[in-house]
């Protein structure tokens, strides 16, 4: 191996390591032909870096030479810094080596725009391609989608990866445009559609014929910038529970704005990237997607911010009061999940064992329900029922916010961890 | 009191089973045959007998899903102390209940095995995620591991799977034996004393390695330097998600 490739990766690491980068999730392969590789359905993480975040793909890009000016990014055309570009044969060896001493689930690619979107697009696709075909590789594979690609290599992206996807970048196309001026929603949306038509496509071919070939099986995710500018959680929600609606779209990614380019006037300067609010956005996502949340209950013309300093299910709880106390014995699921300290785990034990006996709040604990939340808002057997009727909301806000309050542990509890995703480039 | 006494392997736990409900005596710890036996004990040493063990299986499976069985397994995996009676308990119960008693949380033994169940596939998941292959000079993957639990079982077929086109070995410290595979297939290999590449603490000397092992390490490592986003560094985080105990056979952590 050359040993410039020393000095390449590490150029090209750094330039891409505000990607998020943690789901390598949502593909099931096996490796029947017994070439090296599989892909299991969950992703997993092989490593963590000192900021706590999962390590599971190389997550790396091909060139961070670029001829777009995107105020947030690194990599804009107008900074000074170290350029480099990787040759095709070069990741692929550093892919296939990290991938079979067990250090990563697969390959993140993405790159700065050379000449033009399609150039750039093949030498991806080039990457993934020999991976597949000449070496047999059947690990995970995410190509970053160049915004503007045409339809003939996003089709043939797909063929090769797992997953693709195309970053919004920005929740309104206004800031989009002050922002990123050589973009707009147009050269984001038309690949999008590109990888939604492969994809629904490739699922009814596959119907047909048993070997017909795979597209995107884990479909396309994106990415929005929070905190660059002054659009609001409502919009930045809907905007995501409309991405949602499309059939291929398994994620949408929040990453807090880092204040990078700090000479760039037209971006706040930030001290700190907005990490609590990023995190609420992941919660009222969570809420949506697995609790059965309708974004308007989450954000709307009269809440339209997330609370910082509550997550958005207690914050519902407590604006809503007139829907508790839930009795554990007979409410229905979707009642059992709107619980604050209840979570979609404890709220399925919940169902299963009632049907034994009448549930103690003994026995709740046991089940993991958070019964310090939890406790306002139900009745089970023998709890004395001080509930939120009785107590009033802005008590139970008081003794839910005391100072003791470990805010990051709490949010650990009732959602998934590991989701501390970042921002993107490309 | 009364133990019985048994050889350590699932067929021996089941065959405990069979012999208490066959002689209706009924024992207040089942342990290790090779331990020592507090005075005053009555014991009654198993004699493993695969032919009882299959009859106690064959009962289960009309009463528990094949999840629950699997998970019993899973839970003898851990070696926690006094697993056996839980399980001993369990299907004691199960046998007994005329529905499956596989989900009644409130059952002290169903929750007790359910949590150890969670634990020990954490374990075995651990052990996906942090196996780390140096390639010898002969061309082998090879890594050590020291799971608290015995879950090298529990991870074959994902290495297996994966790893289809190379030879690996993964070896436990703990327990000294290792998984082998040689490209058809994957095999049990037992040590009888620790092989010399564990006492040096898993790491290949420079003359056992491939000569590009070096390279990769060090490329590794400045990955994930330069991964790193230092606005957000967070050693607390790192250290939930990646316990200090798999360091030690950790490259980047070297
Ligand atoms: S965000 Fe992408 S297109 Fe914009 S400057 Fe950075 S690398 Fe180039």
């Amino acid at each position: 191996m050359n040993p410039r490739v020393f000095d390449k990766l590490k150029t090209l690491a750094d330039a891409a390591k505000f990607d998020v980068s943690c789901a390598s999730s949502g593909t099931s392969r096996s490796n029947p032909q017994k070439g090296i590789g599989s892909a299991a359905g969950w992703g997993i993480c092989h490593s963590f870096t000192e900021d706590g975040r999962c390590v599971s793909l190389l997550k790396i890009m091909l060139t961070n030479h670029c001829i777009y000016d995107c105020a947030y990014c690194l990599n804009r055309r107008s900074n000074d810094i170290p350029r480099a570009t990787f040759a095709v044969s070069e990741l692929v060896e550093l892919t296939l080596e990290f991938y079979r001493r067990n250090y990563i689930e697969g390959l993140f690619l993405s790159s700065g725009i050379v000449r033009n979107a399609d150039y750039t697009m093949e030498r991806m696709v080039r990457v993934a391609k020999d991976l597949r075909l000449q070496h047999r590789y059947n690990g995970y594979i995410h190509l970053k989608s160049i915004p503007g690609a045409s339809r003939e290599w996003v089709a043939e992206a797909g063929l090769y990866a797992d997953r693709l996807s195309c970053n919004i970048e920005m929740p309104s196309e206004q800031s989009l445009k002050i922002i990123a001026p050589d973009k707009d929603y147009q050269s984001v949306f038309r690949p999008m559609h590109y990888i939604q038509q492969g994809f629904l496509q490739g699922k009814e071919e596959k119907k047909k014929y048993r070997h017909a070939p795979r597209f995107a099986p884990a479909g396309q995710s994106t990415q929005m910038i929070i905190g660059a500018t002054p659009d609001d959680d409502n919009r930045i929600l809907h905007l995501a529970h409309s991405l949602y609606q499309r059939p291929a779209m398994k994620r949408v990614y929040y990453s807090g704005y880092i204040h990078l380019n700090t000479y760039d006037t037209r971006l706040p300067a930030l001290p700190a990237p907005p990490l609590v609010r990023e995190n609420r956005l992941y919660q009222a996502d969570w809420l949506m997607r697995f609790y059965h949340f309708g974004v308007d209950e989450i954000v709307n013309e009269v809440h339209p911010n997330l609370e910082l300093e509550l997550d958005p299910k207690l914050s519902w709880a407590l604006r809503n009061p007139q829907v508790f106390p839930v009795d554990i014995q007979t409410a229905d699921y979707e009642m059992l999940l709107r619980v604050p300290g209840i979570g979609v785990k404890s709220a399925q034990l919940i169902l299963t064992s009632r049907k034994y006996g009448r549930l103690t709040s003994e026995n709740l604990r046991k089940i993991g329900v958070v019964m310090k939340r939890a406790k306002y808002f139900i009745t089970c057997r023998e709890l004395p029922a001080f509930t939120v009727q009785e107590a009033r909301p802005e008590y139970v806000r008081r003794m839910l916010l005391s100072p003791k309050h470990k805010e990051n542990k709490q949010l650990a509890i009732d959602f998934d961890h590991a989701l501390l995703p970042l921002r993107s480039n490309v | 009191m009364l133990y019985f006494l048994y050889d350590r392997t699932f067929d021996g736990l089941l065959t405990a089973v069979f012999d208490a409900f066959n002689r209706k005596e009924f024992p207040n710890r089942i342990v290790d045959q090779a331990i020592a036996i507090p005075l005053f004990t009555d014991t009654f040493s198993v004699i493993t007998d695969v032919e009882k063990s299959k009859r106690v299986f064959i009962a289960l499976k009309k009463k528990i899903s094949t999840s629950a069985l699997n998970m019993l397994f899973v839970c003898y995996l851990s070696e926690m102390e006094d697993v056996e009676m839980m399980i001993f308990r369990y299907i004691q119960k199960a046998l007994a209940s005329p529905i499956s008693i596989e989900l009644n949380f409130a059952d002290n033994d169903v929750l007790s095995l359910s949590k150890i169940y969670k634990k020990v596939q954490n374990e075995a998941m651990h052990i996906k995620q942090f196996v780390r292959f140096q390639k010898t000079g002969d061309g082998m993957y090879f890594a050590v591991v020291d799971p608290l639990y015995d879950v090298l079982p529990l991870c074959s077929d994902f290495f297996e799977d994966r790893y289809a086109d190379q030879i690996w070995l993964i070896y436990d410290a703990r327990r000294h034996y290792g998984l082998y595979y040689d490209k058809k297939q994957t095999e049990q290999i037992h040590f009888e004393t620790p092989p010399a590449f564990a006492i040096q603490k898993g790491r290949l000397t420079a003359e056992q390695q491939d000569e590009t092992e070096r390279i990769f390490q060090a490329l590794w490592k400045d990955y994930l330097k330069s991964t790193t986003i230092q606005a957000r560094k967070n050693l607390r985080l790192q250290r939930q998600f990646m316990p200090r105990r798999f360091w030690k056979y950790l490259v980047e952590k070297q």
